[in-house]
């Protein structure tokens, strides 16, 4: 009964793994499948190397200007007070619910030539042509990470807040007590104590870079993205998008082990969950403005103002952009969100308790792979899912045919399952990095007093950790929540007839640089996404 | 109780979607690379005179894929799109089927349909030079200029890997060979203002800016700029010119149609094909997207024909299509968009 029980525990998880990494293998397969166009050669001989730099550059760019947005913001958030911090500590979540292509437009709107920005300039500065003075020019690859960073940093804000939170404060009142200044103790426990939601934190953002098509190719960057996307759909080699697909998640891969690995032997336990909010430092004078004006520009810069151009063309172009079909797409895009949000849960909780019973290289493994979707670009994933489930269609009708029975059509990939299957493709790995760490909180010792108690290990996980973790189960849903709501690639290639999201919607217009009309759609894809969060994150307060 | 609701309610849904496919009979599907909003209105006018439902699928990239993908299961019927390169594309890929159809024939003139009836083009769109009204005027140019010292730091452009941009280079690849294309490419490299970036109309705005003075862009962005509150200023800042008049005449592209390998409702999208090319679509081709019908009988919008009459370039599309990939390899060679 119990190796039946445990092998179970095993194959599901696996299972769901196998499921979600089989539409990458299929890509990696053809990577290994002879190429006779040479485009890879080609690409080799010509601008690859230009790629991949430009793509470096990218990635550690948002990497650092992120953690340099997200990590003071954590901070002060979690263990200061000052005033309106009630207000930001959510606030500063905000941006993920804004789709970082529509943040790009805005800005690029904003800030060229003939936006408003320039032409304030010009006219202070009584200047007519370009060639009087020195702006920065938006569409460059610094002009990109500035973008991206403005809208991931929250991954990063969301998971170290809730590990300063989670911290015991007594840790850090300990150090001052033995003589540490504010900074010299936050460096040195704190921010150790925070490695794994840093580290988690990063990583997603990593991925979703370098998953990145849409911003990247509307700032005229060329990432190797833009040579998955040229070799693929213009060269029409498979195979050479393939290869660099893998290498891009090969080294991914390698880069988030060799982090995990360096930090292998370190093991960080909430004794309790309770925060210390007497414990926050009161902040004064100067340090109190110096605060206030870094968060409200950093939350000014990453949602407020986009979100005030964005109402203002909404405004103006409302009879236009109101339709009867708006409201079919939000609840379109809303069911599809929620379904996702859902199901990327149940497959993270599976990974991650699959790991905690049973830990070790297959488990780290499960984890690692089931997340491999999220650093894919979504026409990539698109086409990748599409491999596997047109094929499988196509044997079924075969199959029924041969017996003769009629044909049901494509069920998998013709249907919203494939879409479904798509967004919790690209998606889990949100959901699997904040259940990770906020499991990775949780001391085993716990269960271990729980199954000598008696319990069974199934007992155990409900009684004991999915309790303790009921916050980290709510984020891994919103964050989810939010990201199906923003989705483009994946839906746009995946879905059926006749079956708009918002985002697709939206895309439309944008693709024909018709921002105005898509402003109150787009409107409402933040708005969706703001629901969900505001109700959670009411739930979260009352709980704390 | 609420997962509970949540799920048949999801579940009923992929059901529908899958039902959908196979029980209406009066139907046609169109995996379509150009805006649903574009066609629309066409569409609409079919439906209205034939009660043939159309239901349209808008990705930009990877529908063909998709369409290979799906084999003989595809519930694709039609495949619209812009560019010459993607209707050979879809033919050499051997997802296509050939038309018979006497409408059609007559309907288009045969160099803008395959020899052998796989591809139909539905409307042609000349890609141009636009250049400053105020700086420059309008002006007797050639592609070829471009690459001259005279325009350097002049001109802006879109990326080079864009189709209308890669056909263009195609379409001087197939002229004066790949050696003296690639020389020519640098040239106009060289003399970019800023790195390419955004679409066509951006290009203008950037004329009406003075950060250029000539813009390459296609014809019918004019005619969609000056219909547009936010961008009439951009479009009365440049004139429209029609490129190499005294020479090989300018590059024309088109958008076209082809019908389905597995098309489950042959039927119908023959009719739609038919429909397409006849006198009520083409028009509303020419008036709404300011495009050239090519229906011979079919005159262009009062607006189109205001440019004036042009030369065209008489290479065969295919020829063009012939040297995508050259072109593309072409254009990373020269490093155009870096």
């Amino acid at each position: 009964m119990t190796s039946k029980k445990f092998s179970f525990y095993k194959l599901l998880p696996w299972g769901v793994t196998f499921l979600l990494v089989m539409p990458i293998l299929a890509l990696v397969m053809s990577a290994f499948s002879v190429d006779e166009s040479g485009s890879f050669q080609h690409l080799i001989d010509t601008v690859l190397l230009d790629y991949t730099l430009t793509t470096l550059h990218v990635i550690a760019g948002v990497l650092l200007l992120s953690f340099c947005f997200a990590l003071p913001s954590a901070w002060f958030i979690a263990c200061c007070e000052f005033p309106s911090r009630g207000i930001l500590q959510w606030a500063l979540m905000l941006p993920l619910a804004l789709p970082p292509y529509i943040i790009a437009i805005v800005y690029t709107d904003f800030l060229d030539f003939s936006g408003p920005v320039q032409q304030l300039l010009r006219h202070l500065m009584h200047c007519q042509s370009v060639n009087d003075y020195y702006f920065p020019d938006i569409r460059t690859t610094n002009g990109a990470i500035v973008i991206l960073s403005l809208s991931l940093y929250p991954y990063l804000y969301l998971l170290l807040r809730g590990a300063f939170l989670g911290q015991s404060g007594g840790l850090f009142q300990a150090a001052r007590t033995l003589g540490l200044s504010p900074l010299q103790a936050f460096r040195r426990v704190s921010l150790p104590l925070s490695r794994s939601a840093m580290a988690v934190g990063l990583s997603l953002i990593a991925m979703e870079t370098l998953g990145d098509f849409a911003t990247v190719n509307y700032f005229a960057v060329s990432t190797l993205t833009t040579a998955v996307y040229d070799t693929w759909l213009e060269l029409g080699s498979l195979t050479t998008a393939a290869k660099i697909s893998s290498i891009m998640l090969l080294a991914l891969v390698i880069l988030i082990s060799l982090e995990s690995y360096s930090r292998h032997k370190q093991m960080i336990y909430q004794r309790s969950g309770a925060t210390h909010t007497d414990l926050r430092f009161v902040l004064t004078h100067w340090k109190k403005w110096a605060v206030l004006v870094f968060l409200w520009s950093l939350l000014s810069f990453a949602f407020v103002l986009p979100i005030g151009v964005l109402v203002y063309y909404a405004i103006g172009y409302f009879s236009e952009s109101l339709n009867s079909q708006l409201w079919q797409y939000t609840l379109n895009s809303f069911w599809l969100a929620i379904i996702v949000a859902s199901l990327a849960l149940v497959v993270a909780l599976l990974v991650n308790f699959y790991q905690r019973l049973s830990p070790g290289i297959f488990s780290k493994m499960s984890i690692r792979l089931s997340s491999l979707g999220y650093a894919v670009p979504g026409t990539v994933v698109a086409i990748g899912v599409l491999i596997p489930f047109t094929s499988l269609d196509l044997w079924i009708n075969r199959q029924l045919v041969e017996f003769g029975f009629s044909r049901v059509g494509l069920i998998f990939s013709g249907s919203l399952f494939i879409l479904v299957f798509g967004y919790l493709m690209r998606f889990s790995a949100i959901a699997v990095g904040s259940i990770d760490s906020s499991l990775a909180q949780v001391s085993p010792t716990l269960d271990l007093a729980s199954r000598s108690l008696g319990q069974s290990a199934g007992q155990t996980i409900a009684r004991i950790d999915l309790p303790l973790i009921k916050k980290g189960m709510l984020t891994a849903f919103i964050l989810v929540f939010i990201e199906a709501m923003k989705e483009l690639p994946a839906a746009l290639l995946l879905r059926p007839f006749n079956f708009e999201t918002l985002a697709t919607y939206v895309y439309q217009f944008v693709s024909d640089e018709m921002i105005e009309y898509a402003a109150l759609p787009a409107l409402l894809i933040v708005l969706m996404g703001l629901i969900p969060f505001i109700v959670v994150n009411r739930l979260l307060e009352k709980d704390c | 109780m609420f997962a509970k609701k949540m799920f048949t309610r999801g579940a009923a849904l992929i059901a529908l979607t899958t039902a959908s496919f196979s029980t209406l009979a009066e139907e046609v599907n169109i995996y379509s690379f150009r805006q649903a909003f574009l066609i629309e209105p066409i569409m609409e006018k079919f439906t209205q005179e034939t009660g043939i439902k159309v239901n349209v699928l808008f990705a930009k990239k990877g529908l063909i894929e998709r369409v290979k993908r799906e084999g003989e299961l595809s519930p694709a019927d039609l495949v619209l799109t812009t560019d010459i390169s993607r209707l050979v594309k879809l033919t050499s890929q051997d997802l296509t089927q050939s038309v018979n159809s006497d409408i059609l024939n007559k309907n288009i003139p045969s160099q803008y349909r395959d020899p052998e009836n796989q591809w139909f083009a539905l409307t042609t769109r000349v890609r141009n030079i636009y250049s400053s009204a105020d700086r420059v005027g309008p002006v007797d140019v050639t592609y070829q200029d471009l690459a001259t010292p005279a325009f350097k730091g002049k001109i802006c452009t879109r990326s080079g890997k864009h189709p209308y941009n890669v056909s263009l280079v195609a379409s001087v690849i197939a002229h004066e060979g790949e050696a003296n294309a690639k020389v020519w490419l640098e040239g106009v490299k060289a003399n970019l203002a800023r790195k390419p970036q955004g679409n066509d109309r951006a290009q203008v705005k950037a004329v009406k800016d003075g950060l250029c003075d000539y813009a390459l862009g296609n014809n019918y962005y004019l005619g969609k700029m000056l219909a547009n509150p936010k961008q009439v200023a951009w479009a009365e800042a440049v004139s429209i010119n029609f490129p190499n008049q005294k020479t090989t005449g300018s590059h024309v592209n088109v958008s076209g149609v082809v019908l389905a390998k597995y098309a489950p409702n042959k039927e119908n999208a023959v009719k739609l094909m038919e429909f397409l090319s006849g006198d009520v679509a083409q028009q509303m081709y020419a008036e709404v997207n300011y495009e050239y019908p090519v229906k011979v009988s079919v005159q262009p919008s009062k607006l189109v024909a205001s440019w004036g009459q042009f030369k065209a370039d008489v290479l065969p599309l295919a020829e063009i299509a012939k040297n995508h990939e050259a072109a593309v390899k072409l254009l990373d060679e020269v490093k155009f968009d870096l």
